[in-house]
């Protein structure tokens, strides 16, 4: 199991828990006990009713005909663009806020960058009546203004975090703040698999169901659960460990990371991190991340709110360093025509994150019976205006 | 001995240390504020490494990490600026900062060149201890001190593992929080000190956090060795005209 994190929270050389002290009691009454309360019985089974019941899973393996017959391919998207709230993020709060529920915290505390985690976790906050403190970047307030709005109307509390950028990076310290400040009550519920140990393999395990039902669907469909390739976008990277993590073991399957190149990789303005990242430390973890020289953190930049965050997640990190993901990167451009391709082939506008995704299949080599799994994490609802701005269609 | 286990032997009750960042409010301010801090009485300077993201900081240490950075502090340039220190700076050194600036300038020369330059100590609140611990043989060859933390919700177990580890001196976090002014103490944190106080510690320690004038620094001292001061001292450097009056009016209001 040379893919899944050893017994004091690393893959490789990357993850742990970098933490001060006083955080150190909370990530570590988390740690001793995520897996036992995750695998009880009772758990799983509350977990699975709410996926299928609530978000409206298993969500669609679908065959996509034409865009297949333009890439000369098989490809299928796993359509979790259809979750409930609109995007991967809710197999992740539901199993968080279950988790919070059984280790009696009563408060919720998350970040988000574009939104879609802070709607995911305002969401299953509403759904289980619990009380919802969302930290949020000024700026990206300013920029997704439609997504505070549902998280006001879901009754969470929108924070706006005025420090460093004022992006997600800074949500995440503001989070991180009122964490160590609010030690017994309260629950953190971060969204990607970034953080201290157990949060990446924890986010992991919860979104893991995407390539669990991959398995099974593709099955059904080609009579064979394993495809050639499995494209996914990369953030921070939860999308992408949950479309991975079933495949991880089985080396013939090619699992391709899609970053946002933003402006190019060598424009100074991209979200690159494989590309353009060190070893590093941020935010309790050891993982690639954007920074200068002196070690100072840079500021990412993409088109997409959800791809520029300035590390991957540490799982992600060592799936580049042993090359058992293949990372490539999409440009704003290149990423906002293969949106609009899905969306004039398929009748699927995609999330602009989701876009990196089906943009980085022209950088693909394929045969013809090759089958092609793209995880399209998210739909392109919240992106219209960016779609508006962009203009080219 | 290190000047650190010095000073500790000698001054039991009521120790200063002060708390400011590298490169604040300009980047050459950190070597005359040591020698202010040094003429006007504190015991012990703690020099802040400016990082991006600094997590377990309040308003007012983030802002002056801001500051720093945009007036171009760094690692090389702070090392260089103890050796100018020490110069006339008699006084222990303690250097603080989050891990990943010092990272990228290589641990082990990180620790080497501090040393050299007349480091004593180091706190580094997010290094994890048993990650510190391959280091620990390294450090102590160097005759350098290093810190850790505790706070209220630290187990008495997790105590004994933090004070097996440190030396010099362990921190003492006052209140689960970030950095920054609170309002004086609560009876629930006199008895998180009392239980310090009597947990047999072989180090001596400091009460950090929320210090901020005489009434918490003194209350400090009873259970402790001293109290170390970050944000008050931030705030007074953000507005002071004149360092070489107000330091000692500021270390002179916190003692008396």
């Amino acid at each position: 199991m040379k893919y899944t994190v050893n017994e004091k929270g690393f893959y490789g050389k990357f993850g742990g828990a970098y933490i001060p002290e006083m955080l150190y009691p909370n990530v570590e009454e988390l740690r001793t006990n995520y897996l036992s309360i995750i695998y009880e019985p009772e758990f799983q089974m509350e977990f699975a009713k709410l996926l299928k019941d609530y978000v409206g899973r298993p969500t669609p393996l679908y065959f996509a005909q034409r865009l297949s017959e333009t890439y000369k391919t098989k490809i299928y998207l796993k359509r979790e663009d259809l979750c409930h709230t609109g995007a991967h993020k809710i197999n992740n709060t539901i199993g968080q806020i279950l988790l919070a529920k059984r280790m009696c915290k009563n408060k919720i505390i998350a970040e988000t960058g574009a939104g879609q985690h802070g709607v995911a976790t305002a969401t299953v906050c509403a759904l289980m009546g619990m009380e919802c403190t969302v930290y949020m970047g000024q700026l990206d307030m300013e920029r997704q203004r439609p997504n505070v709005e549902r998280m006001r109307i879901l009754g969470a509390k929108v924070v706006p975090a005025r420090s460093g950028n004022m992006t997600l990076k800074d949500a995440t310290n503001e989070a991180m703040r009122h964490w160590i400040n609010n030690p017994s009550d309260t629950h953190y519920i971060i969204g990607s698999v970034v953080g201290p140990h157990p949060y990446p393999d924890m986010v992991t395990r919860f979104q893991s169901v995407i390539s669990e039902e991959m398995k099974t669907q593709l099955q059904d469909a080609e009579g064979n659960p394993y495809p050639d390739h499995v494209i996914a976008c990369v953030g921070g990277g939860s999308n992408a460990a949950g479309a991975f993590y079933h495949f991880l073991n089985d080396e013939h399957v090619n699992l391709v990371g899609a970053e946002a190149a933003g402006k190019g990789v060598d424009s100074g303005e991209s979200a690159a991190t494989t590309a353009l990242g060190k070893t590093g430390v941020l935010h309790g973890s050891k993982t690639l991340l954007m920074q200068t020289e002196d070690g100072q953190v840079v500021e990412p930049y993409s088109i997409s709110a959800g791809l520029d965050y300035p590390g991957i997640g540490p799982l992600h990190a060592h799936l580049f360093d042993t090359q058992r993901v293949q990372f490539l990167s999409a440009t704003d451009d290149e990423a906002m025509e293969a949106g609009i391709e899905l969306s004039r082939t398929e009748g699927i506008i995609p999330a602009i994150e989701s876009a990196h995704a089906i943009a980085v299949l022209k950088q693909l080599k394929t045969d013809p019976d090759d089958v092609v799994v793209i995880n399209l994490s998210g739909r392109g609802d919240k992106d219209l205006e960016t779609y508006i701005r962009w203009g080219k269609y | 001995m290190s000047r650190l286990k010095k000073l500790f032997q000698d001054k039991k009750q009521n120790v200063l240390s002060v708390f400011y960042t590298a490169g604040f409010p300009n980047l050459n301010d950190t070597v005359a504020i040591a020698r202010h801090l040094q003429a006007a009485g504190a015991d012990i300077i703690e020099i802040g490494i400016p990082f991006s993201d600094p997590v377990a900081d309040g308003p007012t240490i983030q802002a002056s990490n801001k500051v720093a950075l945009d007036n171009g502090m760094n690692v090389k340039l702070l090392l260089e600026q103890v050796k100018e220190i020490r110069k006339e700076v008699t006084m222990p050194i303690v250097l603080m900062g989050y891990l990943n600036p010092v990272l990228q300038y290589g641990f082990e020369k990180f620790c080497k060149d501090a040393a050299a330059n007349g480091v004593d100590g180091l706190i580094l609140p997010d290094m994890p201890l048993d990650e510190f611990a391959d280091y620990r043989d390294l450090t102590n060859a160097l005759n350098l001190d290093v810190i850790f933390l505790i706070s209220p919700t630290t187990s008495p177990e997790r105590i004994e593992l933090i004070d097996g580890l440190s030396s010099g001196f362990v921190y003492a976090v006052s209140s689960s929080s970030t950095t920054g002014a609170k309002k004086g103490f609560t009876a629930e944190q006199e008895e998180y000190f009392r239980k310090l106080k009597n947990a047999g510690l072989k180090n001596p320690f400091l009460i950090g956090f929320g210090i901020f004038d005489h009434e918490t620094f003194t209350k400090s001292s009873e259970f402790s060795s001293g109290a170390i001061v970050g944000s008050a001292f931030i705030n007074l450097l953000k507005e002071s005209n004149n360092f070489e009056s107000d330091i000692p009016q500021f270390v002179r209001n916190l003692k008396s």
